[in-house]
């Protein structure tokens, strides 16, 4: 009846065999795959070298007039890069940079990049400032994984949120965020909003779930953002100066200020929709505090974009990971396809 | 392994079946004598249990590592809604693994629930790469914690029933050294994986599942089977002569009465017994007072204005730690007594909380914390199993053990609500303070409510 060592050893070295065989076929597999995209993909947006620049005049042989910076998506030699297109002719022919990022913007001459950059023994990630020719002027390490990115329109502040996962020993499964402000001028770097006093209801509200993301600069000093704590989310405007945040209203998530400052976009929570899909993309007046639903009604997971006083763009899912939509800003219109293989546009030029 | 050996031979034609002999790697020269081995070497069932549990922790943290990154980069997700499910589900996992508990008492069914547990979350992996969407993948982390839920106090009852009464400190230890070290390498294989896949979540995915079901595999061939090896180790009539201690296995036992029912009420009326009610008791209280490793982590960030790569790395120090000290303290529990070591365990994490309170800073700071903090674990974490087991009979032994996880599991829990209200309340040093106060607190009444040695079952105590 018991069966031999022997027999259990071999029946063993037996399973590891097959499993170690299915295992390497995975990673080879995996491999293989990552090698083909570097080849062009059919189909996908043509893309060819050259030089981007952040402003309407540096830059030689840039396409004068506004233009989108976006990373792009698509397989090919240049996935991930930095890529110019004109604003009249999103859907066109694409200038890459040569300089990758996983989350972009730029305002005033000013591009942030946050960057992946293996280390020895696990990913990490920076946060890149970059001038208008895209060179990198200065670099701040990140404690999780990029996820939003804002300059304010001057160029000299920017802001970044990160991901950073919870400790693995308690509860893997926990996630918060963390948000960070840097002046350009000066370089000083607030690491964490959770560090500015917190205003709520009129008084100094404090609490350790606190979570900030998603901030949207209206100048150099005041900004809002979405804050995280007891289950709920709020809209806050704060002030770099004063180190405050006070909270504006409820259920504003990844809020977009308009180019005017009279309006902000963001994702709202809504019920009644599935869990894993719940938000709707909405425009809250800040002088009447109206919300307006807009015709966008698939689920968007995204800090907009106004490409001008009267649209918004986003990104969805696509076939290459992501593409970019846009939809009027007063609830009018339909949703309509920007470009494909693309993500974390900012309008220069 | 010797000792295990010679106990588990002699147990009669009727108990051999199923039961394999050890490992040829693992038997002990013959020259030396069993006293001199019980004094070093821990059951074979005990290392494969923990080589089980390494290989399983390196596949299960090959996934928690790459899993943020796949949310976000893989799929697009908001991983901030995951955090919703953590509470909700901590209930149903302290059920699970009362029920879990429960079952493998009955009929001694321990190696099937602990199959039963490490496969449903090796069938987890795969289940991963279908799984697109936030509900999906919550299931599936659902799913692999009911299975870590299921096997936990089987795994920990074969292991004491496995190591003599003697050992039990000892190869508590040895287990959980083994499954730190399984997360510690869990990572790097990760990243390895991640590097020569190009990114290849599925490729982590699949190699994690490979591991995992590597673990089954183990777990499935050289742990033995139901019932007759584990209990030939501990049931009086089988002890072996010349064993030390033998009446000392059976030690909350009312007399003779191995063969009894296990029923739920039978497994409820455990708390009915003196030693083992004042055991939980104690656990729970001093859970109560147990701030979380996240709070912790926390403030020593914001304390030390580390540098937010320094941030990932503060588990580390602390699984570092754990890892080196859950073999030496798990001896002196031995040695010096499991409720004095558990005691001292968390005088440490006071002595640590101390440290973050103080005001003095320097580089030492977060090094002293983490290592009192992993000291914790290793004299708190196995060293309480090792500790209970001496107060369940063995055939209740992983209904008991259970019992005893999730009271203080309950607790920690509990605490980490009160201390996310009093930071709320008080700001984060004022609520670190009261729950300093609270832990000196509790564990002098721990001590306290410890049955006093001159206790009439007392004698029956193996090693207290």
């Amino acid at each position: 009846m018991p069966v031999s060592v022997r027999v259990r050893l071999g029946v063993l070295l037996a399973v590891v065999v097959v499993l170690a065989g299915v295992a390497t076929a995975a990673v080879v597999h995996a491999s293989g795959r990552a090698a083909s995209r570097a080849d062009d993909q059919a189909g996908g947006p043509a893309v060819r070298a050259g030089q981007i620049s952040l402003t309407a005049t540096a830059g030689g042989g840039a396409a004068a007039g506004e233009r989108l910076v976006f990373r792009t998506m698509g397989w090919g030699p240049h996935r991930d890069e930095l890529v110019s297109v004109p604003a009249a002719d999103p859907a066109g022919p694409r200038t890459a940079s040569g300089v990758r990022c996983l989350r972009f913007h730029a305002a005033g001459g000013t591009g942030i990049c946050l960057r992946r950059a293996p280390g020895v023994v696990g990913e990490s990630y920076r946060a890149v400032v970059l001038d208008a020719a895209l060179h990198d002027r200065r670099d701040f390490p990140l404690g999780g994984i990029p996820t939003r990115s804002r300059v304010s329109p001057s160029g000299r502040m920017v802001a970044w949120t990160v991901f950073v996962g919870g400790d693995s020993y308690a509860d893997s499964s926990s996630f918060s965020t963390r948000t960070s402000i840097l002046d350009t001028r000066t370089w000083r770097l607030d690491g964490s909003l959770e560090d500015y006093r917190i205003v709520r209801d009129g008084r100094t509200y404090r609490s350790p779930d606190t979570n900030f993301w998603g901030v949207t600069f209206a100048d150099d000093t005041h900004f809002y953002a979405t804050l995280a704590t007891g289950g709920q989310t709020y809209l806050v405007r704060g002030d770099v100066t004063a180190r405050t945040v006070t909270t504006l209203r409820s259920n504003v998530e990844c809020p977009s200020l308009s180019p005017d400052g009279t309006r902000l976009a963001f994702k709202k929570r809504v019920a009644g929709l599935p869990a894993d899909a719940p938000w709707r993309l909405t425009v809250l007046d800040l002088r009447t505090m109206r919300e307006t639903a807009l015709a966008e009604r698939r689920n968007v997971d995204d800090q907009a974009l106004w490409l001008d006083g009267r649209t918004l763009a986003y990104a969805l899912p696509g076939d290459y990971g992501s593409d970019l939509w846009t939809v009027p800003a007063d609830g009018g219109g339909s949703p309509r396809r920007l470009t494909t293989a693309a993500l974390a546009p900012a309008v220069v030029g | 392994m010797y000792v295990a050996d010679t106990r588990t031979r002699p147990a009669g034609p009727g108990t051999t079946p199923g039961l394999p002999a050890p490992p040829p790697a693992t038997r002990a020269p013959a020259s030396r004598t069993p006293s001199d081995l019980a004094r070093r070497a821990v059951p074979a069932t005990v290392l494969i249990l923990g080589a089980v549990s390494l290989i399983t922790d390196v596949s299960a943290e090959m996934v928690t590592a790459v899993l943020p990154l796949y949310l976000v980069t893989g799929l697009g997700l908001s991983p901030l809604g995951f955090g919703l499910l953590d509470g909700i589900y901590n209930g149903a996992s302290a059920l699970v693994r009362l029920v879990g508990g429960h079952l493998a008492d009955r009929g001694r069914r321990y190696k099937s629930m602990a199959v039963l547990g490490y496969g449903l979350s090796a069938l987890c992996k795969p289940a991963l790469l279908i799984a697109h969407s936030v509900a999906g993948i919550s299931a599936v982390l659902a799913v692999d914690r009911t299975g870590k839920g299921l096997r936990t106090a089987p795994r920990d009852a074969m292991i004491s029933l496995a190591a003599p009464p003697e050992a039990q400190g000892r190869s508590f230890g040895v287990h959980r050294a083994m499954d730190t070290a399984g997360a510690l390498l869990g990572p790097v294989v990760a990243f390895v994986v991640m590097r020569a896949a190009a990114d290849g979540f599925d490729a982590v995915f699949t190699v994690s599942f490979c591991i995992a079901a590597t673990g089954v595999v183990v777990l499935l061939l050289f742990v033995p089977g139901r019932g007759p090896a584990p209990a030939a180790v501990l049931s009086p009539e089988d002890a072996v002569p010349g064993d030390p201690m033998p009446a000392d296995s059976m030690p909350a036992e009312p007399g003779p009465a191995e063969p009894g029912p296990v029923s739920l009420r039978a497994a409820m009326g455990l708390l009915g017994g003196r030693e083992l009610r004042r055991l939980t008791l104690c656990a729970l209280v001093l859970g109560l007072a147990t701030v979380s490793d996240s709070f912790l982590y926390l403030m020593l960030q914001r304390d030390l204005d580390l540098s937010v790569e320094w941030f990932p790395l503060l588990p580390l120090g602390t699984s570092a730690s754990f890892l080196l000290l859950a073999i030496p303290l798990g001896r002196a529990a031995d040695r010096f007594g499991r409720w004095a070591v558990f005691l001292a365990g968390h005088g440490g994490l006071l002595i640590a909380y101390g440290l973050v309170l103080a005001p003095v800073r320097g580089a030492a700071l977060p090094i002293g914390v983490l290592v009192l903090h992993g000291a914790f674990y290793a004299a708190t974490d196995g060293v309480l199993m090792a500790a209970a087991a001496g107060s369940v009979p063995a055939r209740l032994r992983s209904s008991g053990l259970a019992l005893v996880q999730t009271g203080q599991a309950g607790a920690r829990f509990a605490c980490s609500l009160m201390f996310g209200a009093a930071w709320t309340a008080w700001g984060d040093h004022t609520a670190l303070a009261v729950a300093a106060a609270a832990l000196a607190a509790c564990t002098v009444a721990a001590a306290a409510l410890r049955p006093a040695r001159s206790a009439p079952d007392q004698g029956r105590q193996p090693c207290p």
